[in-house]
């Protein structure tokens, strides 16, 4: 039954509809921020991508290897930088050997020795070699050079195939190894001021550059230069 | 020009290259003279082709082109990026002659680009995530992980730096920039972010830059680059012309936790110190500039500079550094630089007691 006027019905109805169009315009918390620009990416461009592998093993590929067909795979593709029992050339890295030697004062850090996550060397392995052929080894290529590279470095035996479904029981020699940042470190704390006058009886100089000679303005290939890998 | 230093790498495609500090001035260096290194050559990347991809722990998957992050709100900020590496040949001794090989992997620019929390908050990052992926699109998709409170602070998508488009070297057409920290972080050509609730330990957070201390132990995870200084001119590529008298000696000095407040500089080896004129433009995580003036008598000086940045932590010696860190450790080496002026102008890089 109509108890309204006419004028009072349409005045009501007006104000709801304003009001829905407002709560529409303003509502939706879940674009809240959004400005909507980019576009959706699909599984398969996910997939095309995707291409890394965490410690945990997520992100494994299915697949298998041996340490045999990890050895015909690496004289092919690696051998000629890194040698044939990952010894290196040249200046390429040396990827075999080097255990107990991280407290020496000439330590020589390889897959075995250092590295702490054998996740770390498939992840590397598959998106950036052989050098100038990168992503190009299929999975089963991938975890076969990796059962080789852990042979090389004595971790598993002469049989060992290596898989997704063993992956993460494979323990690197070096996993407990590292330490979170504890810096800052070597700062003078003692002093909260630092010394600004007659700090020091005497000064020596204790090593020159000149001795040692390596600047680049020469032409050097020395293998006793410093270096960066 | 741009030369190779045939013998620091094993081939050119991983090469590097060092800032010319002796010859410069101010806190920006300019494009062409930033130093680089790359993992397989410098990529050479259609804008229009390039994507960023977002993935992982977020509620919608996407897909950005240039075109799409022009659009997201920008900001120029000025930041330095150091090389972890940088002095890292100076670890054993004084080692190579000049600031641009002993210091120069280091730049300063102003960056533009959209805070990389917009495109985060776009894709709707989840709960659980903590830890964030960037990776290159060059042929090395070089990796590295970085903690989500960092992304979300203060890091950069880059597209431009000092007002025109970032150099092919630079990472055209995109980089990221973490401000403050080592410089490996800020991958070029970045084409992809994952998001994740733990880290990937990926070959340049494990293999490369981890510090290996003495005892056989690695920090990993060093990601701040701490306070550092050195004297650009003299130097042992800008020698002193003049036999005595009236002499200005300048440097740089910068810190990945904010701003320099002070920095101090000695001309007879640390026996005294002075305090130096820093430039008022005064920036976080930026390069400063310092001045310092003096009567040169014309014997031989031992120059040094020493900073001091907001958070009070002092630059220390290298042998400072090497008492607690050993010497194979390869980097943050923020040592203090000594330089050994000879009467006729020549200067060294020496180290001294």
């Amino acid at each position: 039954m109509l108890k309204f006027p006419r004028a009072t019905i349409l005045t009501l109805a007006l104000l709801i509809a304003t009001m829905m169009v407002v709560a529409l315009a303003t509502s939706a918390p879940a674009n809240a921020g959004k400005l909507g620009l980019g576009t959706k990416a699909t599984s398969k461009q996910i997939k095309a991508w995707d291409i890394d592998v965490r410690p945990d093993g997520q992100g494994l590929p299915n697949g298998h290897g041996s340490v045999a067909d990890g050895e015909r795979i690496f004289l092919v593709k690696c051998a000629l930088c890194h040698g044939e029992f990952g010894e290196g050339s040249g200046r390429w890295p040396v990827l075999a050997g080097g255990a107990d030697s991280l407290d020496s004062e000439n330590p020589v850090k390889t897959v075995g020795s250092y590295w702490p996550y054998l996740s770390t060397a498939f992840d590397y392995i598959h998106r950036a070699m052989p050098f100038g052929d990168a992503q190009s080894l299929k999975p089963n290529e991938t975890y076969a050079i990796l059962a080789y590279l852990l042979n090389m470095n004595d971790i598993v035996e002469d049989d060992f195939v290596l898989s997704k479904k063993n992956f993460t029981s494979v323990k690197m020699p070096n996993a407990d190894g590292f330490i979170d940042d504890p810096r800052p470190d070597a700062r003078n704390i003692k002093k909260r001021k630092p010394c600004m006058k007659n700090c020091k009886k005497n000064v020596k100089i204790t090593k020159r550059a000149r001795i040692v000679d390596v600047t680049p303005d020469k032409e050097k290939n020395d293998a006793t230069s410093p270096k960066i890998d | 020009m741009r030369r190779s230093v045939e013998w620091l790498t094993a081939t050119r495609e991983s090469s590097i290259n060092f800032t010319p500090l002796h010859a410069l001035d101010g806190i920006i260096t300019p494009n062409g003279l930033c130093f680089e290194r790359h993992h397989s050559g410098v990529a050479e990347v259609n804008p229009l082709d390039h994507r960023l991809m977002i993935n992982g722990l977020v509620d919608k998957p996407l897909i950005f082109s240039m075109e799409d992050l022009y659009r997201f709100p920008r900001e120029n900020r000025i930041y330095f990026l150091e090389c972890a590496a940088n002095s890292g040949m100076e670890w054993r001794g004084a080692q190579l002659n000049g600031a641009q090989f002993t210091h120069g992997m280091i730049h300063c620019v102003q960056y533009t680009g959209v805070p990389l929390k917009y495109i985060l908050q776009e894709a709707g990052i989840k709960t659980n995530a903590k830890w964030i992926m960037p990776e290159g699109g060059d042929a090395a998709g070089m990796n590295r992980s970085v903690p989500m409170a960092k992304a979300l602070d203060d890091c950069l998508l880059a597209f431009k730096m000092n007002g025109e488009a970032l150099r092919p070297e630079q990472g055209y057409p995109l980089r990221l920039v973490v401000p403050g920290w080592e410089g490996n972080m800020w991958v070029k050509w970045l084409r992809r972010i994952e998001v994740g609730d733990k880290p990937w330990h990926t070959r340049e957070e494990t293999s490369k830059y981890t510090d290996l201390m003495e005892n056989g132990k690695s920090r990993r995870f060093t990601w701040v680059m701490d306070c550092k200084s050195v004297i650009t001119s003299p130097s042992p590529q800008a020698p002193l012309n003049h036999k005595k008298g009236h002499t200005l000696l300048t440097g740089i000095a910068w810190s990945g936790r904010g701003r320099v407040s002070r920095v101090d500089v000695t001309i007879d080896g640390g026996k005294n110190w002075h305090a130096a004129k820093v430039d008022p433009l005064s920036l976080p995580m930026a390069m400063h500039r310092f001045y310092y003036e003096f009567e040169w008598d014309g014997k031989p000086l031992l120059l040094q500079s020493r900073a001091i940045d907001e958070t009070g932590y002092i630059q220390p010696t290298k042998d400072e550094l090497r008492a607690v860190r050993g010497t194979n450790s390869i980097y943050h080496n923020n040592g203090i630089q000594t330089w050994h002026v000879r009467a006729n102008g020549e200067v060294e890089n020496v180290e001294i007691s």
